[in-house]
């Protein structure tokens, strides 16, 4: 029994003062219960750093209450930047299981209520505290790091480095959600300043405030709907959490693992996937999930993104709706975003950046330095 | 107030030496030290102290730092491979950025990471500089 | 004095930080004159240095010349008058960070520029009773000098780390004989709270640093027999270049035995840490059985004095550890402005 994607919600992207983390995952709730037509049975909520810049957790059970649900189950998924893949990936195996028939998946985070300095010490979480945190790493001088590496060891020149982000902007111009809806250019890219060396800041995600939500549910109850996306797969897999200990710190095992165990449940072929959501916190993550996945060959993904391919007329098209660079990066909310926008595409609700007869997509979702990879196929029926 | 003193003091030891686990099944060695060997499961893992001579094999330099560094940024963030082939991350010191290449050889030497403030306690660990001989 | 049973030095060690700045710089920030400047350059910490890193390094070059385990060390001092924590002993510090067995002695000492020696004393003085086979005495400091006044011209840093041990064919060096002398007398101090400390302009010579290291010196040239030619090397406290080849002429000594440890014209004045890193770079170029006169000068004020003799394993176990030349020739020059930053004279 494949669990199917019966209504989406999403908040606009940007910095929200009037919003606080609860209001924005009532209003991604309240649409995506609205357009389901469904009353969730069980609410899986994402997040990853409420407890240090809301001072609050219990979340799952919070939301139960503003939605006037109380009584529900509820649960709090967090993975890093991966908590929403891995939030779904949660509510998938409930629904699969058959002892959920309905479920509400919602990611939400409201980054701007603390300063820069105090989000980067709480996103910083992500890693080692003891033996990565404490010596003054970033998480973006840890990316930064696979960066460098990266272009010395393939010879990538800067501006191939910075082609993932133009694409997305390239394509966030068109999505109403998306935070920055303008195009950039290489150049601009490559004059911005650097956050950590050799990342410049328009190749990093912005830190942002957002929700999203998705009700899924068994195929036996959205008989009665029109929805007509199903998830093939939803795999999750992890490496070690810190980076400096991988065997190969240019290969993303757990994307290579989540996709092979994703692209085996499913049975789709890899020339099949119509669409491709990829997790651009940085742009080196984008490309090195691609090679990992073996979608790009190892050491070309930066090299093909910047000699036009995967752009919406390609095979498949890579951050349709902006990505996490222009659409932006909400952590918690960021893998059910990417959800949502498949089932936009796969519905043929993507306006002006519908891809033609999409059939397939993929959501990449990772959090920490490719240390968890939730992947998730979507599929119109 | 301090932030975790009890924290900081159970680290100082591995810390401050660089002390690792080796595993008896698999002979491999890992750091920091753990419980389980992550390549054979073996649970017969023994405290070995780390070289301290290593090369630089990637870096970055932190210019948006998190909240308890805002005062120290910017500053290189390196990730060093040590003589017996273990990775370490670390701070770079003693050194310009534009002296910073991937492959120079680099030694570990205790220095000062941050202060809690005026009153709280002071954050030692070991950077990596250029070699002196 | 002379412990009951001899007592060598078994290893030794120093560092110098790698920063420098010119006196020359200095001088133009404030347009005082360029001539007739104290030192030529002085060493400058890099904002992740302190007291407790430099003598960590010089203890562990202090290790490896003794070629013995650590955890044999059971005394750690170090003199100094800029530790970390005003409480909470550097020593303890150590015992960890060197991986020194728990079971041991750690204490500071505080004598302006003699703490280092005075921690000498009483780690000689662990071994030559017998109470401890290992002990280890560092002088360290960071100097700090107000902006504008004359110390800054001549506030260094640096640190050296001697091990103890009885005396033995794996000693470089014995202690033959040892004096202090003390008296109150106020030519340089540091109210508690104050981070500046405050001089007595030139009563801090005449009075300060002459009176007790000629008494010191010759105190002990009377208790031994001991002139001014049975020595090789002399290396006295060194507050500027001119005090100690002064102070070495009335004694007899002429430059050539004094500058081999004259160290403060390109490293500066490093407080609790110049003697004993003089003494070890002396050391470093010496061979086996010259004497050697150390007479440390501390403000407030006193006088160490020692008489060392070196022997055969001096030549095999130099090259076992960086020298202190080595560190000197180590140098990036900075100027004021980062000089001012690292020194903490610029708040953030």
């Amino acid at each position: 029994m494949k669990p199917i994607v019966v209504g989406v919600g999403m908040t606009k992207v940007g910095e929200h003062w009037d919003e606080s983390l609860k209001s924005l995952a009532v209003e991604a709730s309240l649409e995506a219960i609205d357009s389901s037509g469904l009353t969730p049975e069980v609410i899986v909520f994402s997040n990853m750093m409420s407890g240090r810049l809301q001072v609050q957790d219990h979340l799952g059970t919070l939301l139960a209450d503003e939605l006037g649900l109380r009584g529900l189950p509820a649960v709090r998924v967090e993975a890093a930047c991966a908590s929403g893949g891995v939030a779904f990936h949660v509510a998938y195996n409930m629904i699969k299981s058959g002892i959920y028939k309905v479920a509400l998946v919602v990611g939400a985070e409201k980054m701007s209520d603390t300063s820069t300095e105090q989000t980067t010490t709480a996103l910083m979480t992500a890693e080692d505290r003891e033996y990565t945190g404490f010596y003054g790493a970033s998480f973006v001088s840890l990316n930064a790091l696979a960066h460098r590496l990266y272009m010395e060891k393939f010879n990538v020149s800067e501006e191939e480095m910075a082609s993932l982000a133009v694409l997305s902007h390239e394509n966030g111009v068109n999505n109403p959600f998306a935070m920055y809806r303008r195009k950039i250019s290489t150049k601009e890219v490559l004059e911005s300043p650097y956050v950590a060396d050799p990342i410049h800041l328009l190749e990093a995600a912005p830190i942002s405030d957002g929700a999203a939500a998705v009700v899924l549910a068994s195929e036996e109850v959205a008989k009665t709907k029109s929805s007509v996306v199903s998830v093939e797969a939803s795999t999750v897999a992890t490496d070690a959490i810190r980076y400096y200990e991988r065997e190969d710190l240019l290969t993303f095992e757990s994307a290579k693992k989540a996709f092979m165990n994703a692209v085996s449940a499913s049975k789709i072929e890899k020339d099949q996937i119509d669409i491709l959501e990829l997790h651009d916190a940085f742009t080196i993550v984008g490309y090195l999930t691609l090679e990992s996945a073996g979608i790009a060959e190892r050491g070309k993904a930066a090299k093909l993104v910047a000699s036009n391919k995967f752009t919406l007329s390609d095979k498949p098209a890579v951050n349709t709706m902006g990505g996490l660079k222009s659409r932006g990066h909400p952590i918690g909310a960021t893998g059910l975003y990417q959800i949502s926008e498949l089932y936009l595409q796969l519905t043929n609700n993507a306006g002006k950046n519908q891809v033609d007869n999409a059939k397939i997509g993929v959501a990449f979702n990772v959090g920490g330095v490719g240390t968890t990879t939730s992947v998730s196929v979507l599929k119109r029926r | 107030m301090s932030e975790s003193v009890p924290r900081y003091w159970r680290e100082i030891k591995i810390r401050e030496r660089l002390i690792g686990s080796k595993c008896e099944d698999c002979g491999r060695i890992t750091f920091p030290p753990r419980k389980v060997c992550p390549y054979c499961r073996s649970r017969k893992l023994t405290e070995v102290e780390l070289p301290k001579k290593g090369k630089l094999l990637s870096y970055s330099v932190v210019r948006k730092p998190p909240a308890e560094f805002e005062k120290y940024a910017p500053y290189v963030i390196g990730i060093i491979t040590l003589e017996n082939g273990v990775n370490v991350i670390s701070q770079l010191t003693d050194i310009d950025l534009k002296d910073v290449k991937i492959g120079m050889e680099l030694e570990g030497v205790l220095r000062k990471y941050r202060e809690e403030g005026e009153e709280g306690l002071i954050h030692y660990g070991i950077k990596f500089r250029p070699r002196i001989k | 004095m002379k412990p009951l049973r001899e007592v060598g030095i078994l290893g030794f060690g120093g560092y110098v930080p790698m920063y420098r700045i010119k006196d020359e710089e200095i001088a133009n920030v404030w347009n005082a004159q360029t001539s007739g400047l104290p030192v030529i350059e002085k060493a400058v910490p890099s904002q992740d240095e302190d007291v407790f890193t430099m003598s960590y390094e010089a203890a562990k070059n202090a290790i490896a010349r003794a070629k013995i385990s650590p955890n044999l060390i059971r005394a750690v001092f170090v003199g100094t008058e800029s530790k970390p924590y005003a409480v909470k002993p550097t020593g303890s510090m150590l015992v960890t960070s060197l991986g020194l067995d728990n079971r041991s002695l750690a204490a500071e000492y505080e004598f302006a520029c003699k703490a280092g020696t005075e921690a000498f004393q009483s780690a000689i003085a662990l071994v030559g009773s017998g109470m401890l086979e290992y002990s280890m005495a560092i002088g360290a400091d960071i100097a700090q000098g107000r902006p504008g006044d004359e110390l800054e011209f001549t506030s260094g840093a640096g640190a050296a780390a001697f091990i103890f041990s009885k005396k033995s064919k794996e000693t470089v060096a014995f202690l033959e004989y040892s004096v202090s002398y003390v008296s109150d007398t106020p030519d340089f101090w540091r109210r508690q709270g104050q981070k500046y400390p405050q001089h007595a302009g030139r009563f801090t010579g005449e009075p300060a640093y002459f009176n007790h290291i000629i008494s010191s010196v010759k105190t002990l040239f009377e208790e031994t027999g001991l002139k001014p030619s049975d020595f090789s090397y002399a290396v006295f406290h060194q507050p500027n270049t001119k005090f100690p080849l002064r102070v070495g002429e009335i004694l007899g000594f002429p430059p050539e035995k004094i500058k081999p440890g004259l160290l403060s014209p390109v490293v500066g004045n490093a407080y609790a840490g110049i003697v004993p890193l003089g003494l070890s770079a002396t050391l470093e170029v010496a061979k086996p059985n010259e004497r050697i006169l150390v007479a440390s000068f501390g403000s407030g004020a006193g006088s160490d004095a020692f008489s060392f003799v070196t022997q055969e394993a001096l030549e095999e176990k130099k090259n076992l550890a960086p020298l202190v030349s080595d560190y000197i020739k180590r140098k990036k020059y900075v100027s004021y402005v980062t000089y001012a930053l690292y020194k903490g004279k610029i708040p953030r």
